[in-house]
């Protein structure tokens, strides 16, 4: 709409340009957030290497088991959340609620589970006396980069199966869009993308063999 | 096809990349356990990592069916960033051996 048909037309005209990359602004709203927290993983991960290059007696405690075999669940949960995920935006974009609600409500419980999974290796370590910068092993920092990074990670899965179950709850009463479900399809896979970098960075590098 | 059978469709065709992701995360606990060195196994890592990485990014989360001028704009910023954050393995070297000023 021309500027002269506004200023006949009045301030109520919108003038709608056409949305930058073909896609809605919720959307790229959300792929510029991901690009800046995985620059945020990244520093977090560079800083984790950093450290350890820099020390002579990095702890390597992960045993197989239960660690690494809890690492392999942990794994297969969260890419099979992602899997749900596909499904939920799918079903959704397709206008099946019902489809939709499940895929969705999948996708919350698998997250429940790893997160809970996660925890519970938490204590494990909390138990064997690893503390922020303490542990029975070697290099006091071990705890604080292991736990701030994990700690991080487990705190985007938190509030990602929050999101989600708002998501969920307001796409079935029809209060919400298809595209806030794909949106938040979006954030939960980068959540798995990351798990992808931790596991071999923080886990398999610190094998106790 | 219907709406309700969309998404079993969406689930089998996406399947090979999450049956291939899985492998990844196989072959890397695989690759921990056998005798390389830890800046081997870091590059190894690393290349497994972008490569199940790039699957997530371009099917799962559809980058490659959106426009290329989003994914030029986004992807190659991030891998700048991330490449310029390898400066600084020269000063944990540096820390490893104690030695005060860089030469």
């Amino acid at each position: 709409m021309s500027e002269s048909d506004q200023a006949i037309h009045g301030y109520g005209t919108a003038v709608l340009e056409p949305p930058p990359y073909a896609i809605p602004s919720r959307k790229l709203t959300m792929w510029l957030f991901i690009i800046s927290d995985a620059i945020t993983f990244g520093a977090l991960l560079f800083g984790y290497g950093y450290l350890r290059t820099a020390s002579s007696d990095w702890p390597t405690p992960f045993k197989f088991n239960p660690s690494i075999l809890n690492v392999m669940i942990m794994t297969v949960v969260l890419i099979t959340s992602s899997l749900t995920m596909l499904g939920a935006v799918d079903a959704a974009k397709a206008g099946d609620k019902g489809k939709a609600g499940r895929f969705l409500w999948s996708t919350i419980f698998l997250g429940v589970v790893f997160a809970g999974l996660h925890i519970r290796e938490w204590f494990g370590l909390i138990d064997d006396g690893v503390r922020l910068f303490q542990n029975p092993w070697g290099s006091p920092l071990f705890g604080a980069t292991f736990f701030s990074i994990t700690g991080l990670h487990l705190l985007h899965v938190v509030s990602g199966v929050v999101a989600l179950a708002v998501i969920a709850r307001g796409f079935s009463k029809g209060r919400l869009t298809a595209g806030y479900v794909e949106t938040a399809g979006l954030y939960w896979h980068f959540v798995d993308l990351v798990w992808m970098f931790v596991v071999p960075l923080i886990y398999l590098l610190n094998l106790s063999r | 096809m219907t709406a309700s059978g969309a998404s079993g469709n969406v689930i089998a065709k996406y399947l090979p990349v999450y049956f291939v992701l899985l492998g990844i995360a196989g072959l890397e606990v695989f690759l921990a356990y056998q005798n390389f060195s830890t800046v081997t196994l870091l590059v190894i890592f690393l290349v497994l990592a972008v490569c199940g990485a790039a699957l997530a990014v371009m099917y799962f989360m559809h980058l490659a069916q959106e426009r290329r001028s989003l994914f030029l704009s986004l992807i190659p910023a991030v891998i700048f960033v991330l490449l310029m954050m390898n400066m600084i393995w020269s000063d944990s070297f540096r820390l490893l051996h104690m030695r005060p000023f860089a030469h």
